[in-house]
């Protein structure tokens, strides 16, 4: 590519020979002319940082002095010190909340990270219907939530549903699925990595198909059967991408909200989770928000934890 | 960016090819290739036939012990009254709207804020930045309910946003990972460029305007593709600011009308979901190579 020699900034070339006043009024036009170029360059930002200061800065910032309040949005917030912590510490359901949370998390992994990996694995090895496998896993991660959790919550349903007609159908024992409160979490779960494993599966995907096909070669030839090829070769390979997935799919999976809100409600503590008992403080049973904005700095906190580590790999990354 | 996932892999991957030419190796692929087609029908596209079909079923048909996969005879019922007597038309022009709105209004502070932090680097611009790539490590729950004080009053101005679509609009605009990928993809673009138009006499508006947007139409689609899948997704925040019910997008008046005590008969209710569905699958079938292939793009550069 040919090199311009246009200047940076055009105007017209500074006379060399000037007075002392001149070399002054130089500078002082200089330093006008970058003035203007700031106030210009922060004019184009100002809506993007006004937007930012006002709905994530500043949200932050009150997040955390709301939690140390008593706030009903009625009568004026009142300074209440630690006593919101301390409230949560007593109710059972923030325990029970946080249980349930870990444990969505903990079987969304087990499901949810073990098979987009096992399929990317094996779709990278089929030579037919690639654009149909692709377009066909990632369907379910188009569609609204509130529509897959509520087409599920058909399939759900104990008596005619799809599930337990598919179960009748093959003679085999049906369940209660959301409506027991063995069963409900595990349902959650499954609807859950229905609708977003497409995402998980196709950066697999793709991280799969970045790996030299030279490595498969030369460990083929060292004698390596296909099983020694994916545990020697495909598996040091791809330790980054998973691990990096992992650490985004605990962030986001301890924030599930959408299922249990939609099929088992804000009161059952079976399913009860943290973003749900913030929402049931908040909006629909006590009205009370600064006791939410404790639960949601503690919810910071935890995946903030998450946050540093994925902060930390990445970078090392770079 | 669409260049990765059209490729098939040019090296080779896991098996190849010559093992998978020999007679066992072969028989195992085409059985594996049969059964992993079959699944993945079953389980990706059948919840969608089941969805689409069953709103065409009448009630009746509908709740009989025996299920049937093709409906008997196919009405249209359900549809027209989930559109009509559920009022699914109004939310649905509802949802359009925010998005719409929501997508201009994204895109041009986003722009503009990438333009300003790549092209013309003010003083302290560097820590901006950062302040905005911050907050992608924010987690929006953690946000929630100071965000929605935020916007029930706001600061200085003490506006109340709640049931307008500003609530949506302007909280959508302050999006980092937008700003992020238009900054990466202006920092290509070469300074010659800007200088030539700046020569010609070109403002740095029209600079932006008539050199760097035309440039960037592949960055654009992406992020304009994502910017209204996300806003039509949306339901946690929407469910909170926009609570009066004739204001509120598809997602939450249909979860509004699954609790509510008038019971509305599930075929148009399937048909409310299905409605809710087109236009999310006509997008990704139309843009399905800008969508995959901003996702793989993603997962290579971490």
């Amino acid at each position: 590519m040919a090199t311009s020699l246009a200047p940076r900034r055009p105007g017209p070339p500074a006379a060399p020979a000037r007075g002392r006043s001149g070399e002054r009024s130089a500078r002082h036009a200089r330093l006008r002319r970058r003035v203007a170029d700031n106030a210009l360059a922060y004019a184009f930002m100002a809506a993007g940082i006004v937007c930012f200061a006002v709905f994530s800065w500043y949200p932050l910032f009150r997040g955390i002095v709301l939690s140390f309040q008593q706030d009903n949005l009625i009568t004026d917030p009142q300074w209440v010190g630690l006593d919101n912590y301390r409230h949560l510490f007593d109710d059972p359901l923030f325990w029970t909340a946080w249980k349930n949370t870990a444990e969505f998390t903990g079987l969304a992994l087990l499901l949810g990270y073990a098979v987009p990996f096992a399929i990317a694995v094996l779709l990278n090895e089929l030579r037919h219907f690639r654009g149909y496998f692709r377009i066909a896993v990632y369907l379910p991660v188009m569609l609204p939530p509130i529509v897959s959790v509520m087409l599920w919550q058909f399939f759900y349903d104990p008596g005619d549903g799809l599930f337990n007609t598919a179960l009748r159908g093959a003679h085999l024992p049906t369940s209660q699925w959301i409506q027991s409160p063995h069963t409900a979490m595990i349902s959650l779960v499954l609807v859950s990595t229905w609708a977003n494993m497409g995402g998980a599966t196709l950066m697999y995907l793709a991280a799969l198909q970045s790996i030299p096909g030279e490595l498969f070669e030369a460990a083929e030839l060292d004698g390596a059967g296909v099983w020694a090829r994916l545990r020697y070769v495909t598996l040091p390979q791809m330790r980054f991408i998973m691990l990096v997935l992992l650490l985004l799919q605990v962030i986001s999976t301890m924030q599930v909200f959408i299922e249990p809100f939609q099929l088992t409600g804000f009161t059952d503590p079976s399913t009860i989770t943290v973003m749900t008992l913030i929402y049931r403080y908040a909006f629909a049973v006590n009205n009370d928000f600064g006791l939410a904005a404790s639960m949601s700095v503690l919810l910071f906190a935890v995946l903030g934890v998450f946050a540093a580590l994925y902060l930390r790999l990445t970078r090392e990354a770079d | 960016m669409t260049a990765h996932e059209s490729a098939a892999p040019a090296t080779r991957s896991l098996i190849s090819d010559q093992e998978l030419a020999r007679p066992g190796y072969r028989a195992a692929y085409f059985t594996v290739l049969s059964l992993t087609t079959v699944l993945f029908a079953a389980a990706f596209l059948f919840p969608l036939y089941w969805m689409a079909s069953s709103a065409l079923e009448t009630p009746r048909e509908f709740a009989a012990q025996t299920p049937t996969l093709v409906p008997k005879s196919v009405h249209l019922t359900a549809y027209h009254d989930a559109w009509t007597q559920m009022d699914i038309a109004h939310f649905f022009l509802n949802t359009v709207w925010y998005a719409a709105g929501g997508w201009l209004i994204q895109i041009s502070v986003d722009v503009c804020a990438a333009y300003a932090l790549s092209k013309l680097r003010p003083v302290f611009g560097k820590a901006v930045f950062a302040g905005m790539l911050a907050s992608l490590m924010l987690p929006s729950a953690a946000l929630l309910v100071p965000a929605y004080l935020t916007v029930s009053d706001l600061p200085l101005l003490h506006l109340n946003l709640l049931n307008t679509p500003w609530a949506l609009w302007l909280p959508g605009a302050a999006n980092a990972f937008n700003i992020y990928v238009l900054r990466r993809f202006f920092d290509q673009i070469p300074g010659e460029l800007l200088d030539a138009a700046a020569i010609d006499g070109a403002s740095r508006l029209q600079t932006l305007l008539r050199v760097v947007l035309p440039l960037s139409r592949p960055v654009l689609a992406v992020i304009s593709i994502f910017a209204v899948v996300g806003m039509w997704k949306d339901f946690l925040w929407p469910l909170l600011v926009l609570q009066d019910p004739g204001k509120q997008t598809l997602s939450v008046a249909l979860h509004r009308l699954s609790t509510s005590t008038t019971q509305v008969p599930p075929t148009e209710m399937i048909a409310g979901l299905s409605i809710a569905a087109v236009p999310m699958i006509v997008l990704f079938l139309f843009f399905q190579r800008h969508i995959l292939g901003g996702l793989s793009a993603g997962a290579l550069k971490g």
